[in-house]
């Protein structure tokens, strides 16, 4: 690479090329005083990148509500804490590795986790669960498979390796996703005692610590990349990969995990090196507490030989963190970590004004104000507009359930309905030994050892609601969650999330992500579930198509004793099956309208977060007087399925007879749940939920009656169709 | 009277049979660092964890046995007191010839995490006298390289002394016979891909694999 | 100074699912001729010269770490670097 002058970098517009605008450039001179050298153009560059800025999602975020009474930490540090009780915090994040994941899914997926941990752990938390939410193409496409295959390998190696087990996640399949696939990391921690870290760089003259992995080459510029769009000619130029090392990673995370519980008295801050590396871990580091620093480049780790600024300063290496130690405890430092096995490296020192300067070679090669770096990055409110196609007439879709056994066994057969099981057996999903609901049902628990507490978890996404609404697309998003919480016997505690949204420069999309936010703000408000963390992954569009609009939510919720833990399926014999939540004829973008007309269209059914709200209500009063014995949200693919579901596990079949035309059976109508329940509760039950008594479990047939129709399958026929089906597709 | 938990940098699964140990057995766990020479003197049993020591990078379990712990664990197995391996433990116990056979990446290639039924063949070990023979019991299965390979000579030799343990009732990975778990003759050292401690609580799915730690603490108390 | 290739590979009489793998991809490719396909390790050392047979050294290295001996075999070649300064 070769370092142009000043002069050269304006001539020659080299800014844009790595993103910055020409406005940008002037504003990087206004606030210099002069041209910015060739490694401060690059710092600026990364640092005002969308990836490290949020300079186009910034005044969106702002609705999110961020705080509460049990919310410790919001966003703005590696990751959200909240208040679980008995002195205890739970810690989480998400975050999106879409493009490295794209180009190299193995190492870009692997990578993915080991940022989405290292965000954990340097809050002091000590990482309990990995989650995923991925989107790729349809199954009919080689390099789909390929993508999957390789993708499900890189994450399940490194959580397994390093031992943190990845207990739960979601998968779709559209074509917007082909040239396009999304990979989101969820990583949820455990702080036993609530002392948490702060990324910040405090007191003139303490020291800066570079620990763990060398720095390299690779992925340099990632936040940039991940700051623009794809297209074939540039296939080629995203070649960059990082490589990840959980072994190394899992010595760096055990070595600060005991410089935070044990020596808590020297550090003043830690920080992941993660997106723009070592700039942006630093510059962050300092401006939060408002201090400078002098950082010598020489004595950075390094791999490769004759690396210059901007290589070192943008460089993505992995398993990497940056410290600031107390002046005068060096060495204390440098023993732990060797104790691990790993490098710590003193390269710098705060400084007591708020420069940021850069020395190699005995040189200064970069001083800038370290507040212009982190603070002073534009903010753009872009023009939006109401894309024409959710103004579109409703072909008024009616599903064909002239064959309605035939229909339900389709369904159960999709890929986004089918179970995930041979994805999640790649995944350690039990080291810990906490993990009390495995894979599979509507959230993951993991018991809080030495408490009578679990945490629930999901992640989900609702990208088709959202590309036909996504106002009430993102509201519904969140109610998901929620309600895959509340079924598993939790209480929504907050949530983070990943906006994977297309180009913001085109207003239709600007209008996406504004809806959406808008919508997510408002259910958080409705569930009480703030917004403590999360990452934006804007520019996800493959020759110049967009994905649809998917903001993941990833949802923690406390369950407060162990007797609330409820899991989807039925349990024994002869118990009484309820339907809680109304029904209508809601088929706008559902599975069935996917499955029968290739496509969906038409304006998305209504939704009302207040019944959302008091249904889930319901589910949670139920649990926790001891009424129920399963309860399981209703989502794609409607009622049947989730009949169906819950049949499977033990396979004990059921009986059920429904007041209602045999299409509705299908409707994606929100706010249900099926409930099963002990025969003798049957007066509590009803009292308390005044819901509707649809069936009894028993036998090894999945019978369904409606007005016009009969369902009698074989609950374990069914439930083979269902449980190969993606293997299968996948071959 | 401790139970040594071996810590190799890469155990990830050392912590979890602590507790098995100290919460469901009742015993005093101990852990002991790879670096260390000498296994403290009051130890009875050693556990070596699961994990991916070393990151598993060159093969599992192959750069483990040479961590300076190892050589006093040979010591303390030749003296005929029990050593059990469990997932990556019974990579290293291989690798460092404390068991026979090797174990070679799963036949399918991917790694897999699922609960596993087993067959209990022989009884009358030291980690396997709480069952009845033949039963039908379940530990959790989590590995991408738990394909036990042996020779025919091999094999032959652990069919006639017994030293197959455990075997697979629907075989994950490919394993030569089934194999799940084998001692080596003597019947003091037990490497298995199965993992007990995941099955030693009800709220966990299950209790079979407690009752593995149960017979070596049963053997104990005998003594 | 010496440069030393190891190449190790699963014995020929154990089924190696790696090779096995990427033959069937091949097959896939339409490469149908492919009879065998062999997926093993390779490692390059650079080593200093000593008192000590440089084969004596690769062996034991490739007998006590490199390779698995009950289930892999394995075999080297040694270049002598002439640049040695």
């Amino acid at each position: 690479m070769i370092e142009l002058q000043p002069r050269e970098i304006e001539e020659q517009k080299l800014y844009q090329q790595w993103g910055l605008s020409e406005a940008e450039f002037d504003k990087v001179q206004e606030l210099l005083g002069r041209l910015p050298n060739f490694t401060e153009t690059g710092l600026f560059a990364a640092m005002w990148s969308e990836h490290c800025a949020y300079k186009n999602s910034k005044p969106l975020l702002k609705q999110f509500p961020t705080t509460g009474k049990n919310i410790l930490q919001g966003p703005g540090e590696g990751a959200g804490i909240i208040d679980i009780g008995d002195g205890q915090a739970v810690v989480f994040k998400a975050e999106s590795h879409n493009h490295p994941t794209a180009v190299e899914p193995y190492q870009g997926a692997a990578t993915g986790v080991g940022g989405i941990i290292r965000d954990i752990f340097s809050m002091g938390a000590r990482p309990i669960a990995m989650l995923d939410s991925l989107h790729f193409g349809p199954l009919d496409n080689d390099h789909t498979k390929y993508l999957i295959d390789q993708t499900v390998a890189g994450i399940g190696d490194y959580g397994n390796c390093i031992g943190i087990p990845t207990v739960g996640g979601e998968m779709t399949f559209e074509d917007v996703y082909q040239g396009n696939p999304l990979m989101n990391g969820m990583c949820v921690g455990l702080l036993d005692s609530v002392q948490q870290q702060k990324g910040a760089a405090a007191g003139a003259g303490n020291l800066i610590f570079y620990v763990g992995a060398k720095t390299g080459r690779d992925g340099i510029q990632g936040a940039i990349f991940a700051s623009a769009e794809f297209n074939d000619e540039q296939e080629s130029q995203r070649s960059a990969v990082q490589v990840g090392d959980p072994f190394a990673e899992k010595m760096v995370m055990e070595a600060c995990l005991d410089l935070i519980e044990n020596h808590a008295d020297i550090l003043v801050g830690i920080q992941d090196m993660g997106a723009a590396g070592l700039v942006s871990s630093s510059a962050e580091m300092g401006a939060k507490a408002g201090f400078g620093m002098d950082l010598n480049l020489d004595l950075v780790p390094q791999r490769e030989a004759d690396m210059i600024p901007y290589e070192l300063m943008l460089s993505e290496s992995q398993e990497r963190m940056l410290l600031c130690i107390k002046k005068g405890h060096a060495d204390e430092v440098i023993e732990l970590f060797n104790q691990y096995e790993t490098e710590a490296v003193e390269i710098g020192t705060v400084r007591d004004d708020q420069q940021y300067i850069l020395h190699q070679h005995d040189e200064v090669v970069a001083n800038v104000d370290v507040k212009a770096l982190v603070d002073e990055a534009p903010v753009y409110r872009k023009p939006s507009s109401r894309p024409a196609r959710l103004d579109k007439e409703s072909t008024g879709f009616e599903p064909d359930t002239s064959k309605v056994a035939e229909v339900l066994m389709d369904l159960l057969q999709q890929p986004a309905i089918a179970s995930k099981e041979s994805v999640y057996h790649r995944y350690d999903s039990q080291v810990q030994t906490n993990t009390v609901v495995l894979p599979g049902s509507d959230a993951a628990v993991i018991r809080v050892r030495n408490t009578d507490k679990a945490l629930a978890m999901t992640t989900d996404a609702n990208p088709r609601y959202l590309f036909l609404d996504p106002h009430k697309g993102g509201q519904i998003a969140v109610a998901e969650a929620a309600r895959n919480i509340v079924a598993s016997g939790g209480m929504p505690l907050g949530i983070t999330d990943c906006l994977n949204f297309g180009s913001p420069e085109d207003p239709e999309i600007y209008y996406e992500l504004e809806q959406a936010t808008k919508g997510m703000s408002e259910a958080c408000r409705q569930f009480e579930t703030p917004v403590i963390s999360g990452n934006v992954s804007l520019y996800n569009e493959f020759n110049g198509q967009a994905i649809y609009p998917t903001p993941m939510v990833g949802m923690v919720g406390l369950i407060e004793s162990m007797d609330y833990v409820t899991t989807q399926s039925f349990k024994q014999h002869g118990d009484l099956v309820y339907l809680v939540g109304e029904t209508k004829a809601d088929f706008n973008g559902t599975e069935i309208q996917k499955m029968q007309m290739g496509q969906i269209e038409g304006q998305l059914f209504d939704f009302d977060l207040a019944t959302e709200a008091a249904n889930q209500q319901l589910i949670q009063e139920a649990i926790r007087a001891g009424l129920v014995n399963s309860v399981h949200d209703l989502a794609e693919g409607g009622l049947a399925v989730a009949i169906a579901e819950s049949t499977f596990d033990n396979e004990i079949g059921v009986d059920i007879k429904l007041d209602m035309p045999a299409s509705w059976l299908f409707s994606e109508t929100q706010s249900r749940f099926i409930v099963s329940v002990s025969s003798e509760l049957q007066a509590d039950f009803e009292q308390l939920t005044g819901a509707k008594l649809i069936g009894t479990t028993g036998g090894q047939h999945l019978a369904i009656q409606t007005n016009n129709s009969k369902i009698n399958l074989d609950v374990t026929t069914a439930k083979k169709a269902w449980k190969e089906a993606l293997a299968w597709q996948m071959k | 009277m401790k139970y040594a938990v071996i810590r190799f940098p890469g155990s990830n699964c050392d912590w979890d049979m602590y507790y098995v140990l100290r919460d469901q057995l009742k015993v005093e766990p101990i852990f002991v660092d790879y670096r260390e020479t000498n296994l403290p003197i009051d130890v009875v049993a050693v556990i070596v964890p699961g994990g991916f020591s070393y990151g598993d990078y060159l093969r599992s379990g192959a750069i483990a046995r040479f961590a300076p712990i190892m050589e006093d664990i040979k010591k303390f197995a030749e003296a005929g007191n029990p050593v059990l391996g469990v997932c990556n433990g019974f990579q290293i116990l291989t690798e460092a010839h404390l068991l026979p056979g090797g174990l070679r990446k799963n036949q399918h290639l991917e790694f897999i995490c699922q609960q596993q039924d087993l067959f209990v063949q022989n009884n009358q070990t030291t980690f396997s006298n709480q069952f009845k023979p033949g039963e039908k019991v379940m530990m959790p299965v989590a590995h991408g390289d738990g394909n036990y390979y042996c020779d025919d000579v091999t094999l032959q030799q652990l069919r006639t002394h017994n030293q197959i343990v455990l075997t697979y009732s629907k075989n994950p990975n490919g394993s030569v016979a089934d194999i799940a778990g084998i001692v080596n003759e003597q019947g003091n050292v037990m490497g298995m891909m199965p993992h007990p401690e995941r099955a030693s609580e009800l709220v966990l799915g299950g209790t079979d694999g407690l009752r593995l730690f149960q017979s070596v603490v049963t053997r104990q108390l005998q003594k | 100074m010496y440069n030393v290739k190891v190449y190790v590979t699963y014995k020929a009489s154990i089924l190696d699912p790696q090779g096995e793998a990427v033959k069937m991809a091949l097959h896939r490719l339409e490469f149908t001729n492919v009879q065998a396909v062999t997926q093993g390790k390779y490692f390059e050392l650079t080593i200093t010269k000593t008192t000590q047979s440089i084969e004596e050294q690769v062996e034991k290295m490739c007998t006590e770490l490199l390779t698995n001996t009950n289930m892999e075999s394995y075999r080297y070649e040694i270049e002598e670097l002439t640049t040695e300064g």
